[in-house]
């Protein structure tokens, strides 16, 4: 039993650290959170060259083909900078289309969507934004030749710079999977601003939008099993992210209490103070154990692949419900400790707060995963 | 990253519960409500501890030397892990075993090491571990209890509290003040004690849970071979934080099992206690807190096989141990709490399931205290993991 990074994922670490230490310092997050999609060509470009887009996916499809543990070591570099951009919105497409097909031919938009030239996002959140699959009510009908959809989805990620979106809809009642361009005709996209100021969501609208036959990706069981095996890939990158930040704000706050002084003593000296920083590692690092368990645990190769193993859902859902508190309140004790200067816009702190309270919603919060493993450690 | 066993290790895991299968002793049923029950028991233990030790399973991690069988910091885990599913006897020789055993090995004299490591496995010698005044609790390092050389022994007045075992002990590892003129760490010797010195009065104390695992100990003029020195004299702080390391790293793999068990029985009676008309179980918040329960207690498991991963590939156990006993300490009053809550006012009741829930409940509120404070170990945490500086 090994529970520590090899080699080769701690040399991942340190150069996806390096990479966005060079390409994403914070004054450049910060100018990228003041634009309308928080997208930086130049930085997409240079991740694309490392090939993070297409990380997970197959080498046949132009991916780098790595595991689920590289992707959580990539994702929590990506929280601890902060980073902006469409990383965890075109890693759910990606992965929602390869697992999609019925066979084992490559998909010429996956080649696109690795190399970086193309992005897509998945819209599924609707009016009630749940995640469960059962809720999803967006109608498909079919024509004659095509099919045509109506609907409004919701909080979609990073659809304002997206080139496809991964639609999920009912035909017939069943679930249907269905690529759609973001500038086809009826499509509506509409930002809508929310409390993550470093990536970004979006209304989408669709009006009597024509949907080629081509274009449907999977229906039915199929689509449904390559939604939830897309989504447990999504929540354990969203685990990272949260494991990355809460990493740089514990760091953060163990720095300023060691500089910052109150009635002539540094407040790290401080019990009170003291507490809530170790309180916040021991947070950090269950975190980190229960996001790698599920890596460990969601990767193929310890299950057979399609399908559905109650062992993956259980160690994804705890993680994703541990994650989702713990970064919240990493984030509180964080800005607690820090005093007035935490709560300033110009202090980087509620940066990562915002964008950890999104993780924690993204993929379904604590208390949705809490009622994921009820049903299946209690039905 | 693996986190399956390797061949060995499964081949280790499978001798030990074959083994276990073979020897397992009845469990014992009698209510301890009186002497005669509580010694039976006694011996009972020390009976498992005996065939434990011939079938060479007692103090696994010791050098083969001493009895021992050198395993490996998994094969450890993977061994309290076994005895917790196979639901064995508590072992007696926990401290002797676990803590101060070790520390012989490791400091004593050549005589010492020969008269007592062979004994603690067999069951023959039980120990206690005599540090906690009543004006020493947390502060250790301010203990008042006195030794005094005269002749050939040291001559020892004062008073231990906290002592778990110590009613059924034979020995024990005491720390007391030789030099009370030099600042307190530097002034301690740790002595092993026969607890059949003349001038040594055991009294338990009740616990809050009713049962008693702790006790006082009064020493009146109790005599202590000058031999019988652990390491040397005042160094025995030094002697003490390498043994209180060891306890802070018990990694806590059987207590997963406990606590699992507990967990699990949680659940079946949720299903079986009906309120109107639906089971517990069905209870939307009921569901929330049972599943945050198991969420906690996996996240438990996943932060103890991370840090046995970080041990058995070079570390030796450090202040991350720290983590760990706050980590399940805390858990475990919530956890209890939430079993009362989810059942319900039956739970309340002493003969409810054998009055496990109100003994977790009670019992639980002692695990935030012993073996060092939660405050303690945050302590331990900013000042030893994160670097913060110290107030006192």
């Amino acid at each position: 039993m090994n529970f520590d990074l090899s080699d080769e994922q701690k040399l991942l670490q340190e150069s996806a650290r390096r990479f966005l230490a060079r390409h994403c310092e914070m004054p450049r997050v910060r100018e990228l959170m003041e634009t309308e999609t928080a997208v930086d060509e130049s930085l997409w470009k240079a991740a694309a060259d490392q090939g993070w887009p297409g990380m997970t996916l197959p080498e046949a499809d132009g991916g780098l083909g790595l595991g689920l543990m590289e992707l959580a070591v990539i994702f929590e570099e990506i929280g601890r900078a902060c980073a902006p951009g469409p990383f965890l919105s075109t890693l759910w497409a990606a992965t929602l289309i390869a697992e999609s097909r019925d066979n084992a031919e490559p998909i010429e938009l996956l080649g696109q969507l690795a190399s970086g030239s193309t992005r897509a996002t998945v819209a599924l959140l609707e009016s009630d934004a749940s995640w469960d699959l059962a809720h999803v009510a967006q109608e498909t009908v079919a024509g004659d030749d095509d099919f045509r959809m109506n609907g409004r989805k919701t909080c979609v990620m990073d659809a304002g710079s997206a080139d496809h979106l991964v639609v999920a809809s009912r035909l017939h009642g069943d679930l249907v999977l269905c690529v759609v361009p973001t500038k086809a005709d009826g499509v509506t996209v509409t930002p809508t601003p929310g409390i993550d100021l470093t990536r970004r969501l979006c209304q989408v609208d669709f009006e009597n939008v024509t949907v080629d036959r081509g274009a449907v990706l999977a229906r039915g069981d199929r689509a449904r099993d390559a939604l939830a095996r897309s989504m447990s890939v999504g929540a354990v990158a969203a685990c990272a992210d949260l494991v990355g930040g809460m990493d740089r704000v514990l760091e953060t706050s163990v720095e300023y209490v060691k500089t910052r002084k109150q009635f002539g003593q540094l407040i790290g000296s401080f019990q009170a103070v003291q507490h809530q920083c170790s309180d916040m590692l021991l947070m950090l690092e269950s975190s980190r154990s229960a996001t790698y368990f599920a890596a460990w645990a969601a990767s193929p190769a310890h299950g057979p692949a399609g399908d559905r193993d109650p062992d993956c859902d259980r160690a994804v859902s705890i993680a994703k419900a541990y994650c989702s508190d713990a970064g919240r309140e990493v984030g509180n004790r964080a800005i607690q400790v820090h005093g007035g200067i935490g709560f300033t816009w110009e202090y980087d702190l509620h940066l990562y707060y915002r964008r950890a309270k999104a993780s924690e919603l993204m993929f379904g919060d604590a208390t949705f995963h809490r009622e994921v493993v009820a049903h299946l450690v209690m039905d | 990253m693996d986190l399956k066993l390797s061949a060995s290790d499964e081949a280790f895991r499978d001798e030990f519960r074959a083994w276990l299968r073979a020897n397992l002793p009845e469990p014992w049923t009698d209510p301890l409500t009186d002497e005669d029950a509580r010694r039976r028991h006694t011996k009972y233990l020390r009976e498992w501890q005996r065939t434990l030790y011939g079938g060479g399973w007692a103090g696994i991690t010791w050098p083969r030397e001493y009895g021992g069988r050198g395993a490996s910091v998994i094969e450890s885990a993977i061994y309290q892990e076994e005895l917790a599913l196979a639901d064995t006897p508590p072992q007696v020789g926990t401290i002797g075993q676990g803590l101060v055993g070790p520390t012989i090995i490791a400091v004593g004299t050549e005589a010492q090491k020969k008269q007592f490591p062979s004994r603690i496995l067999s069951g023959e010698h039980i120990w206690c571990q005599g540090f906690s005044e009543p004006n020493a609790g947390s502060d250790v390092a301010g203990l008042a209890t006195r030794a005094v050389l005269d002749g050939d022994a040291f001559v020892v007045n004062g008073q231990k509290i906290w002592t778990s075992g110590a009613q059924i002990s034979d020995w024990c590892m005491l720390l007391v003040r030789t030099d009370p003129d030099v600042p307190k760490h530097k002034g301690i010797t740790s002595l092993l004690v026969d607890m059949k010195s003349e001038g040594i009065e055991v009294r338990p104390i009740r616990q809050m849970s009713s049962d008693s695992g702790f006790n006082e100990i009064f020493f009146t003029d109790v005599r202590v071979p000058r031999e019988n020195v652990l390491g040397e004299i005042n160094t025995g702080w030094r002697t003490a934080i390498a043994t209180l390391m060891n306890e802070r790293s018990n990694l806590g793999t059987g207590a997963y099992i406990g606590f699992k068990r507990n967990f699990d029985a949680l659940v079946e009676r949720a299903r079986s206690v009906v309120r109107g008309g639906v089971p517990v179980a069905r209870d939307p918040i009921a569901r929330q807190k049972c599943a945050q329960a198991c969420v906690e207690l996996e996240v438990f498991r996943h932060n103890m096989n991370r840090t046995l991963s970080r041990v058995a590939t070079g570390g030796v156990p450090g202040p991350e141990g720290s983590i760990l006993k706050l980590y399940w300490s805390e858990m475990n009053q919530r956890i209890s709490r939430t079993a009362m809550e989810v059942l319900g006012d039956v739970a309340q009741l002493t003969d409810e399931d054998d009055g496990r829930w109100v003994y977790n409940f009670l019992r639980s509120r002692g695990n935030t205290i012993e073996a060092g404070t939660s405050e303690i170990q945050r302590n331990i945490i900013a000042q030893r993991v994160l670097g913060l500086p110290r107030s006192y």
